[in-house]
């Protein structure tokens, strides 16, 4: 196989269209593996990855930990509760810390936009970015078009709607990156708050109405949309943000037929997905987390496996 | 005596830009003119600079820096910061009142004037005390006890003053002692968590964005409390095009209004941050091309008074981080004269108007200041600009603490050759 020409996966900007198949095409042998008797293969026996959360996260630490752990390398996670106010020791110093332990891999998820750059730039191992403040989320969005691609057969042409809050959101920014490489029509959809303008520089279409938003849609991706923002008025209440943007069986059904429904979890039920909507027959959700161990393990495979040397 | 020999003189002052000596003596220029240095040739103890090459200007003034000291004398102190004053070619520089404790009182205010005077490096001080106690926005500072040590101007910077009311009260209550008021306009409001300028690219880099409405409509709100009182009003470190354009409307109704622009605003703008680099954080934020080109031909026509460096010097602690909890600022002192020449080669700036920022017009914002002219008679604060001097900024050649500027290990055009101040000459130019 051609080598894979990075040596870290700090978004999907930086990624070629190549790069991504690649990626994706390496995710098939995987989705195998986890599906066997005996989950495991040896391929990074000797390996060391370490899990470094800034955030919680149960289900993507898992999803790499498991990734790891079915390619035989050893996996530590480490749990940092952060604020920005808490004296802690600093990433730099963290950085060079586990540095020194010589690990392969750094998988990093960081309240701080760039904080994954940050660490690339002060260590000599791989970093792979599981999510960056409101930056991007590469894996996500590769585990998305991994699920896609699988249920449709191709990315080319398709039309995407994202719904929910974009604005805040890392998985709207690498999906979009990833989606237009394919050619894909994407369209942000959610109130004006969480749906500003400068969006439109993905070259994306911008919508303010959900019925227009998904009308059409090969693929309604769903959001999750937090209390929090309340706060910054960007919301009035969750109950009118489910009336207006929810998506309900009546809404999806403007969609194309068979649409299908993501979500890149944890989902609020009834709030920005429908119960009904969540469990239909035409929910990836749960495809969603099967493809992110699968692409979580083609990655560290692309990264750290040997290519050649003892 | 000091002979300054066959130097590009540039006096905006007096408009003169010629080839010519200048003769200080005591102190003070005694004589100005294209061979006026012969009539003393015959004179001795006399230092000759041959000048041939170089600019002959007046003293630089900076009418914003953060020199850190009471309290961050890690990031720079006073014996620091004058130098590296000296060595970016200022004989005048205005701290602000953002230190700790802050300068919100006369006790203060006395010791940056005497510390200054202490460590002797020649460069005048001339500090802004707070607008109100504490920065905290809420109660008048004591401006008339600071103005009697030494302050020129009051500020809250770093801070907005949010609160009209007592904006309005602080307009009145600074006229009285013919102080100007100088606002970092920002509502914070509009700004909570902001990282860098909002727009496309902050989208794009998932950065939390500090609007240029931020900064228009707390000028905008100041423009109409001005309106009404005797105060003179100035801006500090205006970004946005926006802003420029009610200056621009405000100065054409005669109100007493100036404001400055930095250097890296003038340079650099919101795509420097591509790569998270923190060295560009800076409050205000790097903003995009149009701003900057609305902020350059403000500068050239005069709607901008003065170049101010806002110098910010950090440790590297504060920027050696990820972006979100890096500091604000760019150090500024010693690379200002290379950055902005680059607008005067770029003949987006005639070299007289250059000059003027630097040194006339920002005098002309201290009442009474013997600064900004070569007259004859003028206290013998002078500049030689070498214009053509390459030089590479690097953590060694700064005199400042601190290093944190995006120009750090760039080569550079344009540097000082001699800083004079009252005619002794305080920093002298490496030679190379």
């Amino acid at each position: 196989m051609e080598t894979f020409p990075h040596r870290h996966i700090l978004g999907i900007e930086g990624l070629s269209r190549a790069d991504i198949e690649h990626v994706l095409d390496t995710s098939n042998a995987f989705l195998e593996v986890s599906r066997r008797p005996v989950r495991k293969v040896p391929t990074l026996r000797g390996k060391t990855v370490i899990n470094l959360f800034y955030e919680n996260s149960t289900r993507t630490r898992t999803s790499f930990e498991l990734a790891g752990k079915r390619m035989s390398a050893d996996v530590i996670n480490i749990s940092v509760a952060s604020s920005s106010v808490s004296k802690g020791e600093t990433l730099y110093d963290t950085c060079k810390t586990l540095e020194a332990m010589h690990p392969d891999v750094i998988v990093m998820r960081h309240a701080s936009s760039g904080a994954p750059h940050f660490v690339a730039r002060n260590v000599r191992c791989s970093v792979i970015n599981a999510g960056d403040g409101m930056h991007e989320h590469p894996t996500q969005a590769l585990l998305d078009a991994f699920t896609i691609r699988r249920a449709r057969g191709t990315l080319e042409g398709l039309t995407v709607a994202i719904v929910g809050d974009v604005a805040h959101s890392r998985v709207a920014r690498s999906n979009a990156l990833l989606l237009k490489q394919f050619g894909c029509t994407v369209r942000f959809v959610g109130p004006d708050t969480l749906v500003p303008p400068e969006l439109a520089g993905y070259g994306v279409e911008l919508h303010h109405e959900v019925e227009a938003g998904v009308r059409d849609a090969d693929v309604v991706m769903v959001l999750r949309v937090q209390t929090e923002r309340l706060k910054g008025a960007l919301l009035s209440s969750l109950g009118e943000y489910s009336r207006t943007f929810g998506i309900n069986r009546r809404r999806l059904a403007l969609a194309k037929p068979g649409a299908l429904v993501m979500h890149p979890g944890p989902m609020n039920r009834g709030v920005e997905i429908e119960p009904d909507v969540a469990d239909g027959a035409t929910s990836a959700v749960l495809d969603q987390v099967e493809a992110g161990v699968a692409i979580r393990m083609a990655l560290l495979y692309l990264l750290a496996g040997d290519s050649g040397e003892a | 005596m000091l002979l300054l020999l066959g130097g590009r003189v540039l006096d905006p002052s007096t408009g003169r830009d010629e080839t010519a000596d200048v003769v200080v003596e005591a102190g003070r220029i005694v004589r100005v003119g294209p061979g006026a240095a012969g009539e003393f040739a015959g004179r001795e103890q006399v230092e000759r600079i041959d000048c041939s090459g170089k600019w002959v200007v007046p003293g630089f003034i900076d009418l914003h820096v953060h020199l850190r000291e009471p309290g961050h004398e890690y990031k720079e102190d006073l014996a620091s910061g004058l130098a590296a004053a000296a060595a970016g070619g200022f004989t005048t520089v205005c701290p602000m009142a953002n230190t700790r404790p802050c300068n919100d009182n006369r006790a203060i205010t006395e010791m940056m004037m005497s510390g200054a005077k202490a460590v002797g490096r020649g460069v005048r001080l001339l500090p802004f005390g707070a607008m109100t106690k504490g920065l905290a926005g809420e109660e008048l500072a004591e401006m008339g006890d600071m103005r009697k040590a030494g302050a020129i101007g009051v500020s809250d910077d770093g801070r907005c003053l949010m609160n009209a009311a007592v904006m309005r009260r602080a307009l009145e209550y600074a006229s009285t002692f013919d102080l100007l008021v100088s606002q970092h306009a920002e509502d914070h409001h509009m700004t909570e968590g902001a990282q860098m300028n909002e727009g496309e690219l902050s989208t794009r880099l998932g950065l939390r964005g500090w609007p240029r409405e931020a900064e228009d409509i707390i000028v905008a709100r100041d423009l109409i409390l001005v309106e009404r009182t005797r105060a003179r009003y100035h801006v500090a470190h205006i970004s946005s095009m926006g802003a420029v354009r009610l200056i621009r409307e405000a100065k054409s109704r005669g109100l007493r209004v100036s404001a400055e622009v930095t250097p890296h605003h003038l340079t650099m703008t919101e795509q420097a941050l591509i790569n998270y680099d923190t060295h560009c954080k800076v409050n205000p934020p790097l903003r995009t091309e149009e701003d900057r080109a609305a902020l350059i031909a403000a500068l050239a026509d005069g709607t901008i008074d003065c170049i101010a460096t806002d110098h910010a010097p950090h440790s590297t602690m504060e920027k050696d981080c990820e972006f979100s909890a890096a500091s604000v600022g760019i150090n500024g002192l010693e690379t200002a004269i290379a950055s902005t020449l680059a607008l005067v080669r770029a003949g987006q700036l005639s070299p007289l108007r250059w000059v003027e920022s630097l040194s006339t017009s920002p005098a002309k914002l201290v009442p009474d200041l013997d600064a900004g002219s070569l007259r004859e008679g003028s206290r013998a604060d002078i500049t030689v600009v070498d214009p053509e001097r390459r030089w590479t900024v690097t953590r060694e050649a700064l005199r400042s603490k601190s290093f944190n500027t995006p120009l750090l290990n760039h080569e550079v055009t344009g540097g000082i050759h001699r800083t004079i101040a009252g005619g002794a000459v305080i920093y002298e130019a490496p030679r190379s």
